[in-house]
């Protein structure tokens, strides 16, 4: 019997707990053990980017991790960052007002990706962007209007910031 | 595909770590995991235990000094890249680390391991190659220094003994009237490079060259470093050096290059670089 291990973390600020063994990736856990099934899992060796999660607010890989590691650690998922009665975030309005998205695999990697990108870097230049969402796959767009959605979401996060002084 | 399974540690302390290693010989070394936890997932390897360093707070360092750049076992790829002050004393470390993947792996992936991990297509080792740096392993045993030239012994196959942990990796400062520069190129972005090479020139006060140094990545089996001082002469023939290097190296053919490909690139970068660090060293000693 393989040796399992308690997992203490908070996840989109909620406390989860589970039990699992120690090769239990990150994105396992959170599909399999929580049920999060919002992160996708696609190449499970780092390359395609679509189990990016936001781990202590920095993206990250979650198939190359294990949730072991993560103990303690502070996770936001996709479903993390919509408000708290379901209003999209900024991020989110911006992929769908500009059709960032097709077949929706990839999306939940590239939220997480850009909604840490604009944290960082608020009014990113076309360089910025593309470095920024490099390490992502989409099979379907062709890029374009996810390079389109993270400059319409900087405009709205700059929008919603704005509102927020006044 | 899913990791197998493995007996998990995870120290608190580097004692503890040492402790461990020491127990368990075949145990292998968790930090980032941005290269392990790949060859986990697909199964090419399966060792026996993993100590995970991850809580070994003491390894989280990044120390600066005029000397040069001390980066500690957990200080992850992304600190290294923007830290201002590692950039003012040894440029090329920044310059290198923006080649490395993509910044989601940057954020877990840590200096040190990329350097124990020993890939010649990977970056870092061909930097502390070129900057004759050293990586600093401690055991349970006592620690000991080990020389960039000793600690590539060939495809991820460091120096270290088993038992043994890569506690930091040093990068010497560059001297007065030093440029640097990095060059790759790969397929896609973030990919491992078909040829990479880290230019290091040094001129003197009379702004001719006192020192050419160039490491290589992707090109055999472990960094290579060539000291062109030589050939590039005095004035800086920065063709002539590249052309030196293009003729001493023997690289493979592979699905992504072949060999012919790979040795004319070499040359192109050689010298692309060696060109950016004289200019930068030329700027530098008119400062």
């Amino acid at each position: 019997m393989e040796e399992s291990f308690e997992v203490a973390l908070t996840v989109n600020g909620t406390h989860r707990t589970a039990r699992v063994p120690a090769r239990r990736l990150l994105s396992d856990l959170l599909r399999h053990d929580l049920g999060l099934t919002g992160t996708h899992v696609g190449c499970e060796h780092g390359v395609c980017g679509c189990c990016t999660v936001l781990l202590d607010g920095e993206p990250v890989r979650s198939c190359l991790m294990f949730a072991v590691t993560a103990a303690g650690h502070e996770v936001t998922t996709v479903e993390g960052l919509a408000a708290e009665d379901g209003t999209p975030s900024p991020v989110q309005r911006a992929f769908r007002e500009c059709h960032g998205l097709q077949c929706g695999f990839c999306t939940p990697g590239f939220l997480c990706t850009v909604t840490a990108l604009l944290r960082e870097t608020p009014n990113p230049t076309e360089e910025q962007v593309l470095e920024g969402i490099s390490g992502n796959l989409c099979r379907c767009t062709g890029y374009q209007n996810i390079v389109k959605s993270v400059h319409r979401a900087a405009v709205l996060l700059a929008e919603a910031a704005g509102e927020g002084e006044s | 595909m899913k990791p197998p399974p493995f007996g998990y540690h995870a120290p608190g302390t580097l004692d503890e770590a040492l402790g461990v290693l020491a127990a368990v010989p075949g145990g292998k070394v968790l930090a980032g995991g941005q290269s392990l936890v790949p060859l986990l997932n697909m199964r090419l390897a399966a060792p026996s235990d993993l100590v995970d360093i991850n809580r070994v707070g003491e390894l989280d360092t990044l120390r600066v000094t005029a000397g040069g750049v001390r980066a500690g076992a957990l200080a992850r790829h992304a600190r290294v890249e923007r830290s201002a002050a590692a950039a003012a004393v040894q440029p090329l470390l920044g310059r290198a680390l923006r080649h490395v993947a993509h910044p989601a792996i940057r954020n877990r992936g840590t200096v040190v391991g990329s350097l124990a991990h020993a890939d010649p297509a990977a970056e870092l080792p061909a930097v502390l190659a070129v900057l004759r740096g050293t990586v600093e392993a401690a055991s349970a045993r006592g620690r000991r220094t080990i020389a960039a030239a000793e600690f590539f012994r060939g495809p991820l196959e460091p120096a270290l003994e088993p038992g043994e942990l890569a506690v930091s990796a040093f990068f010497p400062a560059a001297p007065p009237r030093t440029g640097t520069a990095f060059a790759e190129t790969a397929r896609r972005h973030g990919d491992y490079a078909l040829s990479g090479v880290a230019a290091v020139v040094t001129l003197d006060e009379d702004l001719r060259v006192a020192a050419a140094r160039t490491g290589h990545l992707g090109i055999a089996p472990v960094p290579v470093v060539f000291d062109l001082t030589g050939a590039a002469g005095p004035g800086g023939d920065w063709a002539a050096a590249a052309a030196h290097v293009r003729e001493r190296i023997d690289p493979e053919s592979d699905i992504h290059a072949g060999a012919g490909y790979r040795r004319h690139l070499t040359g192109v970068l050689t010298e692309r670089a060696l060109n950016a660090a004289a200019s930068e060293a030329l700027r530098k000693a008119g400062e």
